[in-house]
C-alpha cells in the first residue's frame, strides 16, 4: 500500500490531504503514481499534482519524479515552501 | 550535554523564550565563547491593508528531519557545539516570533555563519507553507526566488 500526502495548495485544489492507494507492480516510480492519481482524479488532479514547481518527496525526502517507489512507501506532493 | 541534545529541532503551535533558548545552548562548561542567534517575526506588511493574520502548516515528520538535516549539514562545516531551532506552526499574528535560531561555538565566525546559513537553508527548504489571510480573503505565500538563490551562495567553491 502506498500512502500519499499532500500539502498547502495542493490539498486545498484536490480537496484531500491524505489517501492510499494498492500497491501494484506497475507503478515503480513516483511519476507512475502521478500518473495513475490523475488517470482517476481527472483535471483537477491533473492541473494541481502537473502544476510547474510541484515538489515530490519519498519517505519524507525529497526526490526526482523519476524515483522508484516500493510497498509502504509514503510519497508526498507539495509546493515550493515558503518557512521561515 | 549529551549528543542528542546537541542539534535540536522543535515544531510547535505555542510561543518561545528566547532568553531561555539562548541559555539551552550552553552546557556549563564555559567552553561556548560565541552564541549567535536570529528571530523572525511575522511583519505588518505596509501594502497589503489589515494582515489580519497568518496560518503555517507543515509536514509532520519531515520538516524536522529537513531542519536536522541543516544542521548536520552546519556541524560539519563548522565547528558548532550546540544548535537550535523552534518554528512555529498554526495561526500567527503582526508582531508574533515565527522562528527562532541559535547557535553556539568557542569563536564567534563559526557561531555567525552557521546561524545564517540554516536561516538560508531553512527558507530554501523546510518544508512549511505560510497562507495570509486579510479583507481580500486569503492566499497561499509564494515561493521567493531569492530564498532560493540565497541558499546556494553557500555552494563550496570559494566560500567559508
Amino acid at each position: 500500500m502506498f500512502r500519499i500526502v499532500f500539502f498547502a495548495r495542493i490539498k486545498e485544489q484536490l480537496g484531500c490531504a491524505e489517501r492510499t492507494l494498492d500497491w501494484d507492480k506497475a507503478i515503480t516510480s513516483v511519476e507512475a503514481l502521478r500518473a495513475k492519481l490523475c488517470d482517476t482524479g481527472g483535471d483537477l488532479w491533473r492541473e494541481a499534482l502537473y502544476e510547474e514547481n510541484v515538489i515530490c518527496a519519498v519517505n519524507q525526502a525529497v526526490v526526482t519524479a523519476d524515483t522508484r517507489i516500493h510497498d509502504n512507501d509514503e510519497i508526498a506532493f507539495f509546493p515550493p515552501v515558503t518557512g521561515g | 550535554m549529551t549528543a542528542a541534545k546537541k542539534f535540536l529541532v522543535t515544531i510547535q503551535a505555542a510561543d518561545f523564550d528566547v532568553g531561555k533558548l539562548q541559555a539551552g545552548l550552553l552546557a556549563g562548561t564555559a567552553a561556548e565563547g560565541a552564541v549567535a542567534t536570529f528571530t523572525g517575526y511575522v511583519r505588518a506588511d505596509k501594502h497589503a491593508q489589515d494582515t489580519r493574520c497568518m496560518e503555517l502548516e507543515h509536514y509532520p515528520g519531515m520538516t524536522e528531519k529537513s531542519i536536522e538535516g541543516t544542521m548536520q549539514l552546519a556541524a560539519q562545516r563548522w565547528p558548532l557545539l550546540a544548535a537550535r531551532v523552534v518554528h512555529r506552526v498554526g495561526k500567527l499574528y503582526p508582531g508574533d516570533k515565527i522562528v527562532w535560531v541559535g547557535v553556539s561555538s568557542a569563536h564567534r565566525s563559526a557561531a555567525l555563519s552557521a546561524c545564517d546559513f540554516i536561516m538560508d537553508y531553512l527558507k530554501a527548504e523546510a518544508p512549511l507553507w505560510k497562507k495570509e489571510f486579510n479583507q481580500q480573503g486569503a492566499h497561499w505565500v509564494e515561493a521567493k526566488e531569492s530564498d532560493v538563490t540565497r541558499a546556494g551562495r553557500w555552494s563550496l567553491k570559494g566560500s567559508k
